[in-house]
């Protein structure tokens, strides 16, 4: 990012004078980085409390007075190595952290209950010689513990109930409802009458069970809903605001006013709603009006929050400062990352849907049949609460959902956020891997390697004009001059963009953009790694030679992926020589140069055709279709808002490596999914029957109704444990390849 | 079986001792990192260095 960003705006102040900072921290690697973040800046002046959180990788600052410097805090941590998203802690959030605490809260409560009744309750199983005071007693001791415990633990289960009973509904928490207070009804009855058994163990167990399943649920989830925040931040929800003074700064939506002034880059969603002062594009409004064709847009006309901008940098003055078309459309974006509802969690959340009222009326039935057959009232009833105990649908509706947040998690913690709903199943299932060139296997950062020996002059405009790109390349031309203006620019896809400059055509992109073909054809062979960026304004032209680094760890990566047989392929716009030596050194045999957006499409619809299913790997604006157009897509973070939106998953950080272990966390999670769908339907077939024929208690119900639960559960979390160990014994090696690699170029 | 009669107070006093221990490590944050406690037990920040 060229502009400079307004941290101050994201601060928040408590009452009692102490300012708190929270940012997501992107290049945590370890448990290590803890106390390097830590003793970092715990000096810093000023600081009064420095606090990493490992799960969800944040971190948060708290200060007293104005001798600290939040600018200091960030530019220490980047010398570091460590880049800050900052972001505001989200009101759905916070309350996803208070039914957390509250699940767990109930969770102790019924757990506490469950082991005292235990505690007396097997006295009366076992003691067969128990004396009936006794017996009485304990069971007196039960019901003092277990009606209090469960009114409170069972608060979640009663009050979700009672709420779908009041629409007309029935979920899945009714029947665990009517269970436990059947059975607990049963119990004090038990109890007055001086019977042998009563069942408040039971039906605390189910309690205490439940709630263990529903916190574990809950927590994966609150997980990954930390992840989609952290990755809210990383996915800017910033709009570049101009300055009076010309300068830009990154500014969080949120402090956008009315009147302001906001530039807006190619590949870049409108912040806001309001009219352009200056610039010309072409803009897609899908999003707010439905239409596909695009619209032209120049000074003067209105345009709209959402809307993408295809080609050219606009100013654009503020009139809707509320922003909250586009952060409503984020909001969705993130709805959709951690729901992340695939196909077969749809099908999961169907047949729950069905079994809430085949589970009632099989109870009904059962006590019914009872009956007719001359068992007593009471008989009859105790196997209909069997009924409804085992038959909670906990491992059923489980099956998907965990296996998805676990898979999710391990995602994270290797790097890697998940943007479409059925990304992980279509992750699995890919044979076939396309790499762009630019900016996906080589390094995000480029550089000018010949800037000594063009023309400072020219350097100057070629800079101000690539500033209004978002090509790597562009970039690469950018960094030589840190700090300057931009200008209005039309960026045309795959050549490059043009800018008008003291009334003459100021050209910066391809050879061929640029007419320049005989000053490329001079110079010769070139080393083929170089990439030659043409400019020309009037009589004034010069290629700039950039030189891309393949990411360190991509021959290795590569190779590792070839060995587990995917088909690799590299589809660039890249020069063919540049490509050439790149698809050498990774040993790639099936490469194309010189691709437009829509040859690559076209590539990944033949692949299609021959029956491949094919991963899409790019970063670019020209990569966008084609991420969309494949059968799985992944980009790197760098990647412009367009390509990230167009993606299935973002990997974080320098390293290809995130990719192998999406493939194998993926493929791993599909197998669970799965494997726990079939447990799950085993159980019931087996279970239900035996339950309806009264041949088992209360306590084996609920036990047996537990343990298909945490089987299931317990199964979940192997998704992407065993590939993270593997990949971390093999980072060290991977480096020292990768460094290899480096060198070698 | 008089005994009952202090051992069953005393088991339900020492679960509740525990429950209440629970409540407070809850209330006081000890849940909101699970991962970076597991590491951060094994750091020597409380140990100056000597350079």
């Amino acid at each position: 990012m060229t502009a400079a960003f307004d941290y101050e705006s994201l601060v928040t102040a408590s009452d009692s004078g102490i300012q708190r900072f929270d940012a997501a921290i992107d290049g945590m690697t370890c448990a290590a980085c803890i106390i390097d973040i830590e003793h970092g800046l715990r000096d810093l002046p000023g600081l009064l409390n420095v606090r990493v959180n490992y799960t969800n990788r944040r971190l948060a600052l708290e200060w007293r007075d104005d001798s600290f410097s939040l600018s200091d805090a960030f530019e220490r941590l980047r010398r570091m190595g460590y880049a800050l998203h900052p972001f505001e802690i989200s009101q759905s959030e916070r309350e996803e952290t208070e039914t957390s605490r509250r699940l767990l809260r109930c969770l102790a409560i019924a757990g506490f209950g469950a082991m005292n009744i235990m505690l007396l309750s097997v006295g009366v199983w076992v003691g067969g010689d128990i004396d009936p005071e006794t017996r009485d007693l304990f069971h007196g001791v039960s019901a003092l513990i277990a009606l209090p415990a469960a009114a409170f633990a069972g608060q979640p289960f009663f009050s979700s109930a009672f709420a779908a009973l009041r629409a007309g509904r029935l979920n899945m928490d009714v029947p665990i409802s009517v269970g436990v207070m059947l059975a607990l009804v049963m119990s004090v009855y038990e109890t007055l009458t001086h019977a042998d058994h009563a069942y408040f163990d039971s039906a605390m167990m189910l309690l205490t069970f439940l709630l263990l399943g529903r916190f574990l649920d809950h927590a994966m989830r609150r997980k990954t809903r930390a992840v989609a925040a952290n990755l809210a931040a990383l996915r800017t929800p910033l709009a570049c605001r101009l300055l009076p003074n010309g300068e830009e700064i990154m500014t969080p939506l949120a402090r956008i006013k009315a009147e302001d002034i906001v530039r807006v880059r190619p590949g870049e969603r409108l912040p806001i709603d309001g009219d352009i002062l200056s610039g010309a594009s072409t803009l897609d409004e899908s999003l707010i009006t439905g239409e596909t064709m695009r619209r032209p847009v120049r000074q003067g006309d209105v345009v709209y929050a959402g809307s993408l901008n295809y080609d050219g940098l606009l100013s654009i003055r503020v009139v809707k400062a509320s922003g909250a078309t586009l952060l409503d459309e984020i909001e969705r974006l993130l709805e959709k990352v951690s729901a992340a509802r695939s196909a077969y969690m749809r099908l999961a959340d169907r047949v729950s849907r069905l079994y809430a009222p085949m589970v009632h009326v099989g109870a009904l039935i059962t006590a019914l049949l009872w009956l007719m057959r001359g068992a007593s009232f009471h008989d009859a009833l105790i196997t209909a609460i069997c009924v409804l105990i085992i038959t909670c649908p906990c491992a059923l509706a489980l099956a998907v959902p965990a296996v998805q947040v676990v898979a999710s998690g391990a995602l994270f913690r290797a790097g890697v956020l998940l943007n479409s709903a059925d990304a992980i199943e279509r992750l699995a299932e890919a044979d076939t891997i396309l790499f762009d060139k630019t900016g996906t296997l080589t390094a995000p950062d480029q550089r000018v390697i010949n800037a000594d020996k063009i023309n400072a002059a020219i350097i100057d405009l070629a800079a101000t004009i690539a500033r209004a790109s978002t090509h790597p390349l562009a970039r690469a031309i950018a960094r030589e001059r840190p700090r300057g203006a931009t200008c209005e620019v039309r960026e045309e896809q795959g050549h490059g963009v043009c800018a008008l400059v003291n009334g003459e055509e100021a050209r910066l992109g391809s050879v061929s953009y640029c007419a320049m073909e005989m000053e490329a054809l001079e110079l010769g062979p070139i080393d083929p790694e170089i990439s030659l960026v043409a400019f020309r304004h009037g009589a004034r032209s010069a290629l700039f030679h950039i030189r891309q680094t393949l990411r360190s760890d991509a021959a290795t990566q590569i190779q590792r992926l070839k060995d587990l047989g995917f088909s690799i392929e590299i589809m660039s716009g890249d020069r063919k020589e540049a490509v050439e030596k790149i698809a050498l050194v990774l040993g790639v045999d099936q490469w194309r140069s010189a691709m437009k957006p829509k040859d690559k499409v076209a590539r990944l619809e033949e692949l299609r055709l021959a029956g491949r299913k094919t991963l899409m790997i790019g970063d670019g604006l020209n990569d966008a279709p084609a991420l969309a157009a494949a059968y799985a897509s992944i980009s790197p973070i760098e990647a412009t808002q367009l390509t990230q939106a167009a993606a299935d998953a973002v990997f974080l950080g320098e390293r290809l490596a995130p990719i192998i272990t999406t493939l194998a966390i993926a493929r791993q999670a599909r197998h669970l999914m799965r494997q726990n769908l079939a447990l799950s339907v085993i159980y019931n077939i087996f279970a239900v029957p035996l339950a309806m024929a009264g041949l088992l208690t209360p306590l084996i119900a609920a036990a047996a109704m537990s343990g298909s639960s945490l089987l299931v559960t317990l199964n979940a979390l192997r998704a992407g444990k065993d590939d993270l160990t593997g990949d971390e014994k093999e980072s060290s090696m991977d480096r020292e390849e990768g460094f290899l690699a480096e060198t070698f170029l | 079986m008089t005994i009952l009669l202090f051992l069953v107070p005393l088991a339900l006093l020492l679960g509740a001792i525990g429950l209440v221990a629970f409540m407070w490590s809850l209330r006081s944050g000890q849940f909101d990192d699970l991962d970076g406690a597991a590491h951060r037990v094994l750091m020597d920040d409380d140990i100056e260095k000597d350079l």
